[in-house]
């Protein structure tokens, strides 16, 4: 079957239920989103799917099919990273950053659909099963605070 | 998309990219005998790079005491530096780099730093206990290797212009006539591609650190661009040509044993699956990683009943009444004479649960094992916190000679301890041997939370202080029960975690006994207070100045694999020491700083303390704050401190909270920390493992406790496993930094996390009066305590009997 990732379509041969995660980091080799749960309760798989953020962990790679996946990967590069990585960078704000992608993911969708937004309603909007276990939520709610400033501005 | 080859250190971006576009890699250039330089063309390469690669000299045993161990310099003036103290996200390689640069004088980016890896790296050890700061700066440590290096070739340039040492400067590696600068010589060419051949001189003078110009400045972190990007390649991403996919089957209760596998369960599934039994390990091996986990779910495995557990609500009464192996860190002659003649007697009990790891990530590895016996070969990609000890035992395990095997770090998802880390080594390890081929491992989050990591034991601590008549502590006394089994693997012991007990080797059992008097004081555990004097055969090692002190750990077998979890021990005697300290200062109804500053005689934790209390503006008071209402939500303030491990590292925490006194909730608002770790080497890393400490403390104190039924562990994801999430609301964290640069680098990582629980329990008391013996501090509990009457037990002398 054919899939569009980050801009490119390719042909997988994969049993149609394979979750999209085990796709993306077995065949495309993609190191973006990560296994950490396997149960949609950490987020670590995170990737946007028609710019929405879902859990590649289980979602089937089928359900994907004519729709257009985005990994971390495809925000921006080391070169030239995206407003949000910078953001990240910026605030240095990871540990580990094995979740990276769900916090980021989730947080430019929201931000980027509510610029305006507050850091209490940012917070709020991402309680939803997103984890960080080396909580270096203070540095990543800044980095998200920095990234909506530029939203706006 | 072209799959980048994992044993490849992270280097300066500029000599990755170089590296990436000449097509070299460290492991095809390693390949083979793993010996010395160069099994590949380097007619591609640059200059600067054919230097470089041919500086990477491989000692065989990688001896510590050898500068060639640690260091090596190109003639192109790069300088490739190795160390056994591995990053874990905690950003200690950052650090290292800072101190390559200042002890040597190069600019960082000429240096690659290549961590972790057994035919590499120097051993040392495992990479835990907040013990990366203190060794890398000590005398056994990298700054050593370097500061005799720079003595090296200071010697080296004397030579060759005939001044003496002190005649020189040097400067971006370039050494000069101070008097005559056009008189130079550089690092390359004074030693470029050749060996030091020198020991480590422990006589070498380390530059002072007044004069640090990298360390001590907040450099960014190595690895967050390549992290944020989905560039960094994990553990978890390692992929090698023809790599397979296993899974495993653990037992399904704790204890169990195989009494049949039916292979034919799964025989017609698709992906070439193996099946794989080794006594009562059981897996999976197949082409995808999906079809792995679908094996291993279909296959039908027939075990027998587990041992049974102990009931979980009588958890704590059941500790103490298991034969123990018993220590004791401190035990005054005239404890029982002080307790007689106290004018009151305050007591309390404290309770900790068992916890987890619970890395984000579960835990991965990849081996590649050909064969066995003394002919056998294994490399295996880890993010084991000791590589050695991991290659160590695993040859046990595969019955391969360790000289045969590989073992190389690569970072994995924050571990904070012995999370499933060693044990997946073993799975793959076992897996790829029985296949002939590469198989990668990653445990599902059931496996890693109920049967791959070694959690945190549970504690039992009893407290009493002796007071007099004018309400002085004369005497403390803690007693205090714990649990152990297994702990990190080793050269002896592959048994200490389950994949290695599941192929026969023995769990060295808890062998109970009495304890003998100590014969110097050491408070590693952090079971002696700080309040202590510490005295033991006269000399008094401790933080405090009560004198007369007894304190008695009985650790007794546990029914799970254990093993060190952020703060281990310290942590939970922390928990009670503060609390209890607490305690007795509402007794006497004395301000809890003011009266911790009563019984504190160590200058530096003194001003840790005043340094979190001025930052937090402490108000100086009595507990509970009077006024506050006994309903609705209401606040208060906390304090807590301790030097960590008793030697390494002065740190102090206020905490603030409200609490819903309808619900039980308790949200905490600010988190002031205080740190004195010697010299600040990166001060935003520091602050980064402090906020994120005082967060996980958080999250440990309020919601994390392991459950379990009559035979399995309960606590299998994260909603029967709840944690703090992102998204609650995140407390204001603030950070005091004290920069000791006339004292020895100490322990930073695990200082703030080990006081977060007593500071939230005592701003709990403070705000309702009500306090919270035990951890977690759910909503029950506080209503709980809201409900009891009385805050503390207090007894009069004659009440005691021991």
């Amino acid at each position: 079957m054919d899939i569009r990732v980050n801009g490119t379509t390719y042909t997988v041969d994969v049993d149609p239920s394979t979750p999209l995660l085990f796709v993306l980091s077995g065949e495309l080799q993609l190191n973006g989103p990560k296994f950490g749960c396997g149960l949609a309760q950490c987020g670590a798989c995170t990737v946007l799917v028609d710019g929405q953020p879902i859990r590649s962990c289980v979602r089937p790679v089928s359900a994907v099919a004519g729709h257009e996946v985005t990994t971390i990967e495809g925000l921006g590069t080391l070169e030239n990273p995206h407003p949000i990585q910078t953001a990240f960078i910026e605030e240095q704000a990871a540990q580990c950053g094995y979740c990276i992608s769900g916090i980021m993911l989730y947080g430019k969708t929201f931000i980027d659909s509510h610029p305006n937004a507050t850091e209490e309603e940012i917070l709020r909007a991402l309680d939803t099963r997103l984890l960080c276990r080396c909580y270096a939520q203070v540095r990543m709610v800044r980095a998200l605070v920095r990234y909506a400033e530029g939203v706006r501005a | 998309m072209k799959p980048r080859n994992s044993s490849e250190p992270i280097m300066a971006q500029e000599a990755l990219g170089t590296l990436h576009s000449a097509g070299f890699s460290r492991r095809n250039f390693l390949k083979g005998s793993g010996m010395l330089v160069v099994s590949f063309s380097m007619a591609g390469l640059p200059v600067k790079l054919r230097a470089a690669a041919s500086a990477l000299v491989e000692p065989l045993d990688v001896p510590l005491g050898q500068v060639d161990s640690w260091i090596a310099i190109a003639q192109d003036e790069s300088v490739t530096a190795y160390s056994g103290k591995c990053e874990f996200g905690q950003g200690f390689r950052t650090v290292q780099y800072q101190l390559i640069a200042d002890e040597l004088y190069v600019p960082l980016d000429r240096i690659t730093l290549i961590l972790c890896d057994t035919d590499l790296t120097p051993d040392q050890g495992i990479t835990s206990g907040s013990q990366s700061h203190p060794t890398e700066f000590g005398l056994n440590g990298l700054r050593q290797a370097l500061a005799t290096a720079r003595e090296k070739l200071f010697q080296m340039a004397a030579a060759q212009f005939a001044v003496s040492v002190d005649e020189l400067t040097v400067q971006d590696g370039v050494i000069s006539v101070t008097s005559q600068p056009s008189r130079n010589l550089t690092y390359g060419q004074l030693i470029g591609g050749q060996q030091f051949n020198i020991p480590v001189n422990h006589t070498a003078r380390p530059k002072d650190p007044r004069q640090y110009t990298v360390l001590g400045t907040p450099l960014p972190r190595y690895e967050i661009p390549a992290k944020v990007t989905g560039q960094f390649e994990f553990v978890q991403m390692v992929r090698q040509p023809g790599m397979l996919h296993g899974k495993v089957v653990r037992p399904p209760t704790v204890g169990a044993k195989v009494l049949s596998v039916d292979e034919s369960s799964v025989q017609n599934l698709p992906g070439n699956v193996r099946v794989i039994v080794k006594k009562d390990f059981v897996g999976v091996v197949a082409d995808k990683e999906f079809q792995a986990r679908n094996a291993v779910g279909a296959l039908v495995v027939r075990w027998s009943p587990g041992v049974g557990l102990p009931n979980q609500a009588d958890l704590y009464d059941y500790m103490r009444q298991q034969a123990s192996r018993d220590s004791y860190t401190v035990l005054s002659d005239d404890v029982d004479q002080k307790f007689e003649q106290a004018a009151h007697v305050v007591a309390a009990t404290y309770l900790y649960p068992f916890q987890m790891h619970g890395s984000l990530g579960s835990s991965c590895a990849v081996a590649d094992v050909q064969g066995s016996g003394p002919s056998g070969k294994a490399m295996i990609w880890s993010a084991s916190q000791g590589v050695y000890p991991q290659r160590n035992s695993v040859a046990l395990v595969l019955g391969i000679p360790k000289e045969n095997i590989r073992v190389l770090f690569v970072e994995g998802s924050g571990c904070y301890g012995l999370n499933g880390a060693d044990t997946v080594c073993f799975d793959a390890a076992l897996l790829s041997q029985a296949v002939g081929k590469p198989v990668r491992v990653q445990l599902t989050r059931k496996d890693e939370m109920t049967s791959g990591e070694s959690f945190g034991p549970a504690y039992v601590v009893d407290l009493r202080a002796a007071l007099d008549d004018q309400n002085r502590i004369t005497a403390w006394d803690y007693e205090g029960w714990t649990l152990d089994k297994g702990n990190r693997p080793n050269a002896t012991a592959p048994g200490n975690i389950i994949t290695g007990a599941l192929v026969g080797f023995p769990t060295p059992p808890l062998v109970p006994g009495p304890g003998e008097p100590p014969t110097s004081y050491r408070n590693n555990g952090n079971a002696g207070s700080s309040y202590g004097a510490g005295c033991v055969n006269g000399i008094c090692g401790g933080t405090g100045t009560i004198s007369s002190e007894r304190v008695l750990t009985h650790t007794i077998g546990s029914p799970f694999f254990t093993g060190p979890l952020r703060s281990p021990a310290r942590l939970q005697n922390t928990f009670a020491n503060e609390s209890f300290i607490d305690e007795v200062a509402a007794f006497v109804k004395d301000d809890p700083v003011q009266f911790r500053l009563r019984y504190l005689g160590d200058a530096r934790l003194i001003d840790a303390l005043n340094a979190a209390a001025k930052d937090a503006n402490w108000d100086t008071r009595p507990s509970p704050k009077p006024g506050n209402p006994r309903t609705g939500i209401v606040s208060g303030r906390g304090v807590s401190c301790v030097l960590y491990e008793g030697n390494n590292g002065y740190c102090a925490l206020v905490a603030e909270v409200e609490v819903d006194q309808v619900t039980g909730k308790i949200t905490v608002t600010r988190l002031v920390a205080s740190q004195d770790s010697g010299p600040v080497s990166n001060p935003d890393g520091l602050r980064n493992q402090m906020e994120g400490g005082a967060l996980q403390g958080m999250s440990r104190a309020l919601r994390e406790e392991i459950t379990w039924d009559p035979q399995k562990v309960t606590s299998l994801d994260w909603v029967s496993y709840p944690v703090l999430r992102f998204g609650e609301p995140v407390p204001v964290v603030e950070t005091a930094l004290i920069n000791r640069v006339d004292k020895p680098q100490t322990g930073a990582g695990e200082c703030t996390i080990t006081l977060v629980a007593a500071a939230i329990a005592n701003a709990v008391f403070d705000a309702t009066g009500a306090r919270l013996r035990q951890v977690p501090f759910t909503p029950e509990r506080v209503l709980s305590a809201l409900n009891a009457s009385g805050s503390f037990l207090t007894t009069t002398p004659s009440e005691q009997s021991r």
